[in-house]
């Protein structure tokens, strides 16, 4: 029976499905019909419409560039330009015999191997009257010899083009970031037809977040070509615009102060004026020699730069996280006062250590026979460990995650390049998610002292000092105050962004926590003593000492037995002055060893440069 | 058992070779026009056919039953393919489609086309026809899977054919009308959904369609300029070499995906008819094949390749005439260009391997 069934059906299978393939049939037929009118109706009724459009079309449209904006410092120092280059030029139908005239070019100019190669390549792809190059970048010396000698070499010229080049070179690398040609990832998020004559593209820092005003807008040029498509000659021509120029918030003196402060370190430094958001310092060291990439890196050199060990293309200011270590104590002295859980005399017993009730665990403080009686303004001053302990283990994790997201920590600064880390405020939240563990009380203490988790970038650290400055005022930070038209020489000034303002129940506050940074710096027994002495200003500090690794519980840190890579971090953050402030710093130098040793000093060189300089305290916006 | 002639014995359907081969001759015809007149292109397409007339001819030897027998470890084996291009794949014009196996590069979203409706040809040739509700769902995961991945690449024109190539598996196994008229209705729904998902440049495709003029410098040139070569050959074309448009090189892409265009200016409306007559010459020999094979598995299989084989030619004339958008399928055996040659003539050599494998009993 089971037989009987298949038979039957397997006939009406074979029928259904016929029915279907005759059905397409009839699908198909109708829709090769509609492709033959469709063909017809181009053909035959549109045929004079289209061969009119034929001939017209001996007018060619071709693409004319716009010339990229140049990139300004503070002071109006050229950091981004577009250098002219020369190439040599070959119009292929002009010339006998190629390899003849590259021997005889040799004796001018250096033609390599891959010259050739390279010229033989575009050779095949081109048409016979369209010019293929040679050689690229040719030296003026090259460019000299061959002018003299030209009259040898018809059909052989000398060609300008424009090359973007970074003066600087790795100075404002990480800051500027660099063009290079455009790739198959560009070309899908690009408008093809504004670019159709662009070559490079921004691929980094502000190249790339500004790229839109940077490139400009494509010209276009009618041309009308014989039937081999010559060009015969020029119709019509529609001028490019040119990109608009950028004007940094980079102040160059503040900036060589810090890389010369950096040289053969790893670390960064990062300067913002609180009132505007202005970034004047933007530096991490090492930094690279961005002209290499314009027009492609060789992999070995590229190779040499991922693989080093100083890590030279990462950019430390925006993605490098640091444990903030010390530096965050008078941010959470100030979470302290504003939640009650401390007035500014209440007073901590510092042996030298603390334990948990019930703990054996010793959380030591950095002086190994303690702080004694230890106030808020002291504890920060010296900063002291074991008072920071406590406060945190009363505020408790969640009002410490509360207090120092407001001032950014663990958040994206918005600055306006992009790619930056967000670096982490531990929550309870995030390690449940993030471990899938419960938060320990030893882990609220060790945030106290910014160690454990957290984990911020130098220019988190900035903008989080720029507002305890500001009392509170939070500004956006921003690396480009104003864009001017090449042309028009009209000038559009970004705004300045506020955000969200952290408030205190008590305004005094303020003045008690920035009291004690000045006294790390100007007090008796502050961390920072000697970077403030003889200051012809007064300024405002907190020193922070990361650790790289954990030291056992009965060793002592030992800087001599420690390689230097895994030796600590030296933080310091300052600003200046202590009233109205006009500058806030953070340094971070990776295996710097201590805070007050290492990077107060730099931030001090910087303020007296700062300070010294009447143009700079005034500022110039906002 | 029935001793067959020739055909059956060398397992080569001679139809369906003799339009392969011509479509073939006219192709390198073309593309020495469209290429510039470059003897080496027409060369090497010409070595790259012969490789592909080869694969078909081992293809044909091979019998349906154990084609059938291999469908589901093809299937698996392409999935995984497709899985590793994501995370290995090599970045070829903008997208992810190739895989390296350092001796040649390779296509895994290629093999699809043919394994997706094997598949599905596979899995319902065991079932009664027409298929339950829940086969046809099973079904509708099958091909949905291998499409999703393949337009993530993004490849837009091949996750098309592979989709037509499963749907159409689905349609030719009898799925009643009414859910045929439902799905259509779905996938009508999910439209505004895949906007959402395009790429910018995809979105650029369609909205060039719909208004060429507004972009004549980017997108939309491509069909402004394949319309004035298309418009301008009239009815008996520009003679072969002499089309200019091509030739001033205003025409992109014209010995690729374009070469339609190329095709009809210098051959004109005469040579469109002569082209379609041999493409429907193949068409219905393939479901001719398709309506006298002797297993369901046969007959499913034999009637997609064909109608996919057909949306090639459809997509590609309705985007060259500005019909469709742009999305990058080639003309069969006529665009230069290895891959997806290679995939059509394997699925011409499953086409002669189903017709000439064919058991008569003697009763």
């Amino acid at each position: 029976m089971v037989n009987e069934i298949t038979l039957k059906d397997s006939g009406h299978e074979s029928d259904l499905v016929a029915k279907r393939v005759y059905f397409s049939g009839f699908i198909i037929l109708l829709l090769v019909i509609m492709i033959v009118l469709r063909v017809f109706y181009l053909t035959v009724l549109q045929h004079e419409h289209f061969t009119t459009l034929s001939k017209s079309n001996r007018v060619k449209i071709t693409p004319i560039p716009p010339i990229r904006g140049l990139i300004y410092s503070r002071d109006g120092e050229v950091l981004a330009e577009n250098k002219p280059t020369f190439s040599l030029e070959v119009i292929p139908e002009k010339i006998d015999d190629v390899d003849m005239l590259i021997g005889d070019l040799k004796k001018i100019v250096s033609i390599e191997k891959k010259d050739i190669e390279r010229f033989k390549k575009s050779l095949k792809k081109k048409r016979r009257f369209e010019n293929v190059a040679l050689r690229l970048n040719l030296n003026e010396e090259e460019v000299a010899l061959f002018a003299v000698n030209r009259h040898r070499f018809p059909g052989v010229d000398v060609v300008a083009g424009l090359n973007r080049f970074y003066p600087l070179g790795e100075e404002l690398v990480h800051t500027i970031g660099y063009v290079a040609r455009i790739d198959e990832e560009d070309v899908k998020q690009l408008n093809a037809s504004n670019y159709s004559g662009t070559t490079h593209i921004g691929k980094l820092g502000i190249e790339k977040s500004y790229e839109s005003l940077l490139h400009g807008d494509v010209g276009y040029q009618q041309v009308e070509v014989n039937a081999q498509g010559r060009v015969i000659r020029v119709l019509d021509r529609k001028a490019p615009s040119p990109g608009e120029n950028l004007h940094l918030t980079i102040d160059l003196s503040l900036q060589r102060i810090a890389i010369e402060a950096l040289k053969d370190k790893r670390g960064a430094i990062v300067a913002i004026d609180p009132v505007n958001g202005d970034v004047l310092t933007f530096v991490s060291s090492p930094g690279y020699d961005p002209n290499k990439f314009v027009n492609g890196i060789d992999s070995k050199s590229y190779k040499a730069l991922l693989s080093s060990k100083d890590k030279p293309l990462i950019n430390r200011v925006t993605r490098g996280k640091y444990p903030p270590g010390s530096t965050i104590k008078p941010f959470l002295g100030l979470v302290g006062l504003d939640n009650g859980v401390r007035v500014l005399n209440d007073e901590s017993w510092c042996p030298g250590w603390y334990s948990l009730k019930g703990h054996e665990h010793r959380y030591r403080d950095w002086k190994k026979q303690g702080h004694g009686h230890t106030d808020l303004h002291k504890a920060i001053m010296q900063s002291c460990d074991v008072y920071f302990y406590i406060l945190a283990y009363e505020l408790g994790i969640n009002r410490i995650y509360e207090g120092l997201s407001k001032f950014g920590f663990g958040k994206e600064t918005g600055i306006d390049i992009g790619g930056e880390a967000t670096g982490l405020l531990p929550s309870r939240e995030w390690k449940r998610e993030a471990l899938g563990q419960v938060w320990f009380p030893g882990e609220t203490l060790i945030m106290g002292i910014g160690q454990g988790y957290a984990l911020s970038t130098p220019l988190q650290l900035a903008k989080a000092t720029a507002s305890l400055a500001n009392r509170g005022n939070v500004v956006r930070p921003r690396l480009v105050t104003n864009s001017s038209n090449p042309i028009t020489a009209e000038i559009k000034k970004f705004p300045v962004h506020f955000e969200d303002k952290v408030t205190v129940k008590n305004k005094l506050h303020w003045d008690q926590i920035i009291q004690s940074m000045r006294d790390v710096v100007h007090g008796v027994g502050g961390t920072a003593w000697r970077s403030g002495l003889n200051a012809a200003y007064e300024f405002a500090g907190k020193t922070g000492t990361a650790q790289v690794i954990g030291i056992a519980q009965d060793k002592e840190y030992k800087k001599e037995e420690i390689a230097e890579e895994f030796q600590d971090h030296a933080l310091f953050i300052a600003f200046a002055p202590v009233e109205e402030p006009r500058i806030a710093i953070a340094v971070i130098v990776e295996n710097g060893g201590g805070g007050s040793k290492t990077a107060a000093p730099i931030a001090r060189k910087m303020l007296d440069r700062f300070m010294n300089d009447k143009t700079l305290t005034k500022g110039t916006s906002g | 058992m029935e001793e067959q002639g020739l055909s059956y014995r060398v397992h080569i359907d001679f139809p369906l070779l003799l339009g392969i081969f011509i479509l073939c001759l006219i192709g390198l015809v073309v593309l020495y026009s469209a290429g510039g007149q470059d003897v080496d292109l027409v060369y090497k397409q010409a070595i790259k056919l012969a490789i592909a007339f080869v694969g078909m001819i081992i293809v044909a030897q091979l019998p349906p039953a154990e084609i059938e027998r291999w469908s589901v470890w093809l299937f698996v084996f392409g999935i995984i393919l497709l899985v590793l291009v994501i995370f290995f794949g090599d970045v070829g014009k903008g997208a992810q489609r190739w895989l390296d196996l350092k001796v040649f590069r390779f296509q895994p979203s290629e093999l699809m086309k043919l394994t997706v409706p094997m598949m599905v040809a596979s899995y319902l040739a065991d079932k009664s026809l027409p298929p339950k509700f829940s086969w046809v769902v099973i079904a509708c995961t099958l091909i949905i899977i291998p499409v999703l991945l393949i337009a993530k690449q993004p490849d837009l024109g091949t996750s098309l054919l592979v989709a037509t190539a499963g749907f159409s598996v689905l349609f030719i196994a009898g799925i009643s009308w009414r859910l045929l008229a439902s799905m259509g209705v779905l996938a009508a729904a999910c439209l505004p959904a895949l906007w959402y998902f395009m790429r910018d440049y995809q979105k650029q495709r369609v909205l060039t369609l719909l208004n060429p003029e507004q972009d004549p410098l980017g997108s939309g040139y491509h069909i402004i300029q394949s319309k004035i070569a298309i418009g301008s050959g009239g009815f008996y074309g520009k003679g072969w070499l002499n089309g200019t448009q091509s030739h001033l090189e205003f025409l992109p892409e014209r010995s690729t995906d374009f070469i339609f265009a190329v095709y009809c200016e210098e051959f004109g409306m005469l040579g469109v008819l002569l082209l379609l007559f041999v493409y429907l010459f193949i068409i219905s020999r393939g479901l001719y094949i398709a309506i006298n094979a002797q297993s369901t598995y046969g007959r499913l299989l034999a009637s997609s390749l064909t109608l996919t084989f057909f949306v090639y030619i459809f997509v590609n004339m309705g985007m060259v005439t500005g019909q469709l958008p742009v999305v990058g399928v080639p003309l069969p055996l006529i665009s230069h260009g290895g891959t997806s040659m290679v995939t059509l003539m394997a699925g011409f050599g499953i086409l002669m391997a189903i017709q000439t494998h064919r058991r008569f009993l003697s009763f």
